[in-house]
């Protein structure tokens, strides 16, 4: 693969995006005003769960904070580079112009995972950033080289599974066309990954982090920072992670061979 | 002597259909169990094109013509035979292969909407690994070819479709592919600008020496730009060769509108053993083939007082459309 090359193309995916974007300025404030009230919203939201107990699944509010960062940061991911691109699949699966992508000397995953870029996710992104921050403060952390890169590990690896899982949904369209709904359904599974996984029960904490590890992502990366993660668990997501990604790519390597294009 | 750029042989491809019933008994049995069938859209196909060669499928909707193209140019696998374009198998879609050939599909686009098509030009030349100065030389050089030079730095949302369409052009013809995949290029386009089209598609083909393949309704882009044909009927090739032969072959006569000065005269030449096309007043119309045409029409000369004669072939349409619904 040229680097090079890849680096190049994205460069001209971010430019032209954002040339998009700026082409209608009030949609830009709009979606800017929207990811604030947004996590306000979430805050507002956990504090009630905490009015009337000081912990649950035995975190206590301050701690419970770092999962809405965590999570807040992971959404902006969700709505900068996923939501944009991965939702054009039905687009171009049902109009056929996904022959583009297939003619082109590039990677169609590539294409398809980073041709768009919605600016407005990266200030929710800042914003989750921001909270963590904060936590390191209300929660006294004090952030070591070691947890720094255990943190940016477990990260990258939430956002991988992220990823994988709505890749995946998103490569079944060229079976049954229509999947928004099924992304839809994670987008609300992703919503359950701002409470610590403990607060569920035993039940839905197997299938919250096997079938649909969704607060696998959000948790690991929180108590990395607490200082509270086995080292097994940073291990398992790492794997968890590779395995979901390598699936994603097999995957629709061979939904490909199942694509038949619109017709004309 | 030219050698062959795409080897077809046996070539069949087949999709699986689900039909449903109308009704809502029809939906609701759709929705639980569906029928599928399995529908075989091309058959047994066996063509070799050499290259620079300019050629042209014909057929009606749905004949197959656009899945042929899509196979050739490795979108869609072939179910069963043998494929070579440009020495490679095009469904393997190696880089190698995807950098010669392009495809153009007048129904679909790929610029940047909401973008000047300029942008997309660059990205373009990115993908294919072509450098910014190289990319300014090809872009400026193109847009002057197809003349759209203006309308580079508009949002391609507020071009005409022409101009879109010869944006598109450009877009597809950046990375200078030797093999060109048109499908319907000229579909909704006025008639002007289906001939600048036309005429910039003979230029590049001369000056490039690109091989053409392509599908269209409007016979002018046919016969403007290729002397070789294929007609698609149901799958299977009904016709594989020069176009100037097939007309030949499907128009072998002559329209002959006489106006004569009396209905007497009329009435005389009803008498002739010719095929009556029309009568209208005092004029009246014979078909008559093109190996007797001579001799009947001297006949007639000689033999009647005429006021004017007008000698028509048939128009192309009329021909063409023949082999949309003829098999063989």
């Amino acid at each position: 693969m040229n680097i090079k090359k890849y680096l190049k193309v994205y460069s001209y995916f971010n430019y032209s995006s954002f040339s998009i974007e700026l082409e209608y300025k009030i949609n830009l404030f709009i979606d800017l005003l929207t990811s604030i009230l947004g996590l306000i919203g979430s805050v507002f939201l956990l504090s009630i769960f905490f009015t009337n107990t000081d912990k649950i699944g035995g975190w206590n509010f301050n701690q419970a904070l770092i999962i809405q960062g965590i999570y807040t940061i992971l959404n902006g991911v969700t709505n900068t580079w996923f939501n944009p691109n991965l939702k054009e699949i039905v687009k171009y699966i049902r109009e056929g112009t996904l022959d583009y992508v297939l003619l082109k000397p590039i990677d169609s995953q590539f294409w398809i995972s980073f041709k768009r870029i919605s600016p407005t996710g990266l200030i929710e992104i800042l914003l989750g950033f921001f909270v963590i921050s904060y936590c390191f403060y209300i929660n006294n952390i004090t952030l070591n080289i070691w947890s720094f890169i255990l943190l940016t590990i477990t990260l990258i690896c939430s956002i991988l599974i992220l990823y994988s899982l709505w890749f995946l949904i998103s490569t079944t369209t060229i079976w049954f066309v229509k999947t928004w709904n099924a992304t839809e359904v994670l987008r609300s599974f992703l919503y359950m990954g701002r409470f610590p996984m403990d607060s569920f029960s035993f039940s839905l904490r197997i299938f919250f982090s096997t079938v649909i590890p969704i607060t696998f992502i959000t948790t690991i990366p929180s108590e990395v920072l607490l200082g509270l993660s086995p080292a097994w668990k940073i291990i398992l997501e790492v794997l968890v992670s590779i395995t979901f990604f390598i699936f994603s790519r097999k995957f629709w390597k061979f939904a490909l061979r199942f694509y038949t294009s619109a017709s004309s | 002597m030219r050698k062959n750029i795409i080897e077809v042989k046996d070539i069949t491809k087949s999709f699986s259909i689900s039909a449903k019933s109308p009704g809502i008994k029809g939906t609701l049995r759709h929705f639980f169990k569906r029928k599928t069938i399995e529908k075989k859209v091309v058959k047994n196909i066996n063509f070799e094109i050499k290259e620079g060669e300019i050629v042209g499928f014909l057929g009606a909707n749905g004949a197959g013509k656009t899945t042929i193209l899509k196979i050739l140019c490795g979108l869609l696998y072939p179910s069963n035979g043998y494929i070579s374009v440009a020495g490679s198998r095009p469904f393997e879609r190696e880089a190698s292969f995807l950098e010669k050939i392009t495809l153009i599909m007048g129904q679909k686009q790929q610029l940047i909407w909401d973008i000047p098509p300029i942008d997309s030009f660059y990205l373009n030349a990115s993908i294919y690994g072509i450098e910014k100065k190289e990319a300014i030389k090809r872009i400026k050089e193109l847009s002057e070819m197809l003349e759209i030079e203006s309308e580079l730095y508009l949002p391609v949302r507020k071009l005409s479709l022409g101009q879109r369409m010869k944006a598109e052009l450009l877009a597809a013809l950046i990375h200078k592919p030797s093999i060109l995949f048109l499908d319907e290029p000229t579909l909704g386009l006025d008639i002007n600008a289906q001939a600048n089209l036309r005429k910039f598609l003979q230029i590049y083909n001369k000056q490039t020496g690109a091989t053409i393949l392509l599908t269209s309704h409007y016979m002018k882009d046919i016969t403007y730009l290729c002397k070789r044909v294929i007609c698609i009927h149901e799958g299977y090739i009904t016709y594989d060769g020069k176009l100037e032969k097939l007309l030949k072959k499907l128009s072998p006569n002559k329209d002959v509108s006489i106006i004569c000065r009396s209905r007497k005269d009329i009435e005389n030449l009803k008498a002739l053993n010719l095929e009556i096309k029309n009568i209208n007043d005092n004029q009246i119309t014979f078909t008559i083939n093109k190996l007797d045409f001579k001799n009947t029409l001297k006949k007639i000369l000689n033999k009647y007082d005429i006021e004017d004669l007008q000698i028509t072939e048939p128009p192309i349409d009329e021909v063409i459309g023949k082999i949309l619904i003829n098999k063989k």
